[in-house]
C-alpha cells in the first residue's frame, strides 16, 4: 500500500556531475570528525526555499557544473531553479525555455534538464513540496566521503527514483529577479600561522594571482600560483578547521577549506575566508584567477551584517 | 589553561593551550569541551578539541568574536568533567594481507616483527581527538623504539579498519581514505557507525584503548 502512495516522482535520466541533496547543515559533529556540509551557497539555497514557499531548511538538490536529468511522474508540482544555470523542460517533444528564480509548473511525463552551470559551479533545485529523504545527525546533507544524509550518503545514480511527498496543491508563483554578482578579490583575515612565511611570500600572496584548479570540490579549492614559502614549519600539530580556512601545504601551494573538509589538519593556517564572501567564492569555477585582500575582524563583521540585511532583503521582496 | 583566545576568521575562537602535546593538556582542552559543550552558549555550532588547541565556530548572524570570547573566559569550569572515560578494547588482525608496512618498519625500525607487535600491544593508548576523517582516533603515546615516519609517498587509498602508526601517534582508519601512516594490522569493528543516529563514534576524546591480537580465524567470523 505505501507504494502506491508515493505516486510522485522523479526518475533519474542523467545523474549530473555531483548532484546531492542538501540542506543547512550538520552542527555539532566536528568533534567526531564529520563537517559541516550543506548547501555550499547559502544565498541561493535560502532563495529557492523561499520561492518554493517552503521551510527555510527544506532539502534541495544542489548539483555542480552539469545538473540532473530528471523525469517526473505525477500531479502538477511547482519547481524552481537558483544559481546562474541554464536549464529546459521537455514536455511533449517540446523544448520549453524558462528563467531561474521563479517557480514553474511542472506536468506529468515532463523532463527537466539542467544542462550547465554558467561560469560558475553550484545551482539549486527546489520542489513546492519535499523530497522524501533520509535524515542523519539532524540533517538530509549528503556527505560522500562518510557516506550519511540523504540517498545513503551517495551522489544521485542513474535509474534512482526520487519519491516526493507533501506536494503543495496552491501553486505558489513566486519570483524574483537575482543576478549572481562575481568576484576575484576574496576579503581574508590573517590566520593563526601568518608569520610562518616569509616577507616575500606573504607579499606575493597578496599581490599575485591564484588560478583555481580543477582539484576543487566540496571539500575544498586547491590554488596554484607562487610557491609561499614557509620560514617556520610546513607542519604544525593537527588541530580544528573551519569553513574558509586557507592551509599552505608542504609544497607552499593554498587550499580553501569548504563545507565538506576533513575536520582536522596538519598544514599551516594562513588566512581565513570572511564569512560575507564565502557564498560568492564556492561559485568560482576552475580556470578562474583570484586574489587575496586582508582585512580586520571589524570590518568583516560589518560587511557581513550588510550581506545579511541583502539576503534577507532579497527574501521579502519574493512574491 | 587556555592561554591565548585569538580570532580565527570572523566566525570562530581560537583557544591555544600550549605547544607540547601531552595528555595534561589534552585533558585541559577535552574539559573546557565537555564544559562548552553544556555550556548553551547562544551561536556556538561546532567545538573541536585537537591536541592543544580548542577551535569554536558559531554562526556570525547570533553571536560575534568579542561576545562568545568573554562567556568563554569567564566559564566555570566544573571539575572531573571528563566521566566517560571509557577503556576500550580493540581486536587486531596482523595477518600478512592486512599489515602492509610491517616488512618496511622492520627495515627502518631494525626491530623484528615479533618485537614490533610485542611492544605495540603491551601498552595502552590514550584518544587525544578524534576527526579528519569521521570517527578517526588519534591516538598515543607509542612506545619511542616504535616512532617511525610517514610513508614519503602517501598511498591513495588506506582500506577501511587498518590500523596505523606514525612518530608518536597510532590511529585507525574508520574509512578507506588517503593516508601515509605505517599500516600494521587491520580490526573487524567498526569505529564509527553510519547507521547509528546517536554516538557514531566508538572511541571519543578522553577514552583509553587496549589493542589485542586475534587470528585471521577470529577475524573473519567477527566480521561476520
Amino acid at each position: 500500500m505505501k507504494k502506491n502512495m508515493n505516486k510522485n516522482y522523479f526518475e533519474v535520466l542523467r545523474p549530473g556531475i555531483n548532484s546531492t541533496f542538501q540542506d543547512n547543515g550538520r552542527n555539532n559533529f566536528y568533534h567526531i570528525g564529520i563537517p559541516f556540509s550543506g548547501a555550499m551557497d547559502n544565498r541561493n539555497f535560502l532563495l529557492a526555499n523561499t520561492i518554493s514557499n517552503n521551510e527555510i531548511n527544506n532539502p534541495v538538490v544542489e548539483f555542480a557544473y552539469q545538473g540532473p536529468k530528471l523525469k517526473y511522474i505525477g500531479e502538477n508540482i511547482s519547481i524552481n531553479v537558483t544559481g546562474d544555470v541554464n536549464f529546459k523542460i521537455i514536455r511533449k517533444n517540446k523544448n520549453l525555455e524558462f528563467s531561474c528564480y521563479e517557480n514553474i509548473i511542472l506536468e506529468n511525463n515532463d523532463c527537466l534538464d539542467i544542462l550547465s552551470t554558467n561560469r560558475s559551479v553550484y545551482g539549486y533545485l527546489s520542489i513546492g513540496g519535499t523530497f522524501e529523504v533520509d535524515y542523519y545527525l539532524n540533517s538530509c546533507s549528503t556527505n560522500t566521503k562518510a557516506k550519511i544524509g540523504a540517498n545513503s550518503g551517495e551522489k544521485l545514480k542513474k535509474g534512482q527514483t526520487i519519491h516526493l511527498k507533501n506536494i503543495k496543491k496552491i501553486l505558489p508563483k513566486n519570483k524574483i529577479e537575482y543576478l549572481n554578482s562575481k568576484i576575484e578579490n576574496i576579503r581574508i583575515i590573517k590566520g593563526p600561522h601568518f608569520d610562518y612565511f616569509s616577507k616575500d611570500a606573504i607579499d606575493s600572496f597578496f599581490s599575485d594571482e591564484f588560478n583555481v584548479t580543477k582539484l576543487s570540490d566540496r571539500m575544498g579549492i586547491r590554488l596554484k600560483g607562487p610557491k609561499i614559502s614557509n620560514i617556520k614549519n610546513t607542519n604544525i600539530k593537527s588541530e580544528g578547521l573551519v569553513k574558509g580556512v586557507i592551509q599552505i601545504t608542504a609544497d607552499g601551494d593554498p587550499i580553501i577549506m569548504l563545507s565538506d573538509h576533513g575536520t582536522i589538519g596538519g598544514y599551516p593556517k594562513i588566512g581565513v575566508v570572511i564569512s560575507a564572501d564565502y557564498d560568492k567564492l564556492v561559485q568560482i569555477p576552475p580556470g578562474s584567477k583570484i586574489k587575496f585582500k586582508e582585512i580586520n575582524l571589524k570590518d568583516a563583521e560589518t560587511i557581513f551584517k550588510l550581506y545579511e540585511m541583502e539576503t534577507q532583503n532579497l527574501i521579502s521582496n519574493i512574491k | 589553561m587556555i592561554k591565548n583566545i585569538s580570532n580565527l576568521g570572523d566566525a570562530a575562537l581560537y583557544c591555544d593551550f600550549g605547544t607540547e602535546v601531552n595528555k595534561e593538556i589534552n585533558r585541559n582542552v577535552i574539559n573546557y569541551f565537555n564544559n562548552l559543550r553544556d555550556s548553551n552558549f547562544l551561536g556556538i555550532t561546532n567545538i573541536t578539541p585537537s591536541y592543544n588547541k580548542l577551535v569554536i565556530s558559531f554562526d556570525l548572524k547570533l553571536t560575534s568574536f568579542a561576545k562568545l570570547k568573554k562567556q568563554v573566559e569567564n566559564l566555570e569550569l566544573k571539575k572531573n568533567n571528563n566521566s566517560k572515560n571509557n577503556l576500550i578494547k580493540i581486536p587486531v588482525c596482523c595477518a600478512e594481507e592486512f599489515a602492509l608496512d610491517i616488512k618496511r618498519l622492520q627495515k627502518l625500525l631494525k626491530i623484528n616483527e615479533a618485537k614490533i607487535y610485542e611492544t605495540f600491544f603491551s601498552k595502552n593508548y590514550y584518544c587525544y581527538m578524534t576527526g579528519f576523517i569521521a570517527g578517526m582516533p588519534f591516538l598515543g603515546d607509542m612506545d619511542k623504539s616504535l616512532f617511525a615516519k610517514r610513508l614519503e609517498t602517501p598511498r591513495v587509498k588506506v582500506p577501511k579498519n587498518s590500523i596505523g602508526i606514525t612518530e608518536q601517534f597510532c590511529n585507525i582508519y574508520t574509512f578507506e581514505s588517503p593516508g601515509g601512516w605505517n599500516i600494521i594490522g587491520k580490526t573487524p569493528v567498526d569505529i564509527f557507525d553510519n547507521k547509528k543516529n546517536t554516538e557514531p563514534n566508538l572511541i571519543n576524546p578522553g577514552d583509553t584503548i587496549s589493542f589485542y591480537p586475534i587470528s585471521k580465524l577470529e577475524y573473519e567470523k567477527k566480521y561476520e
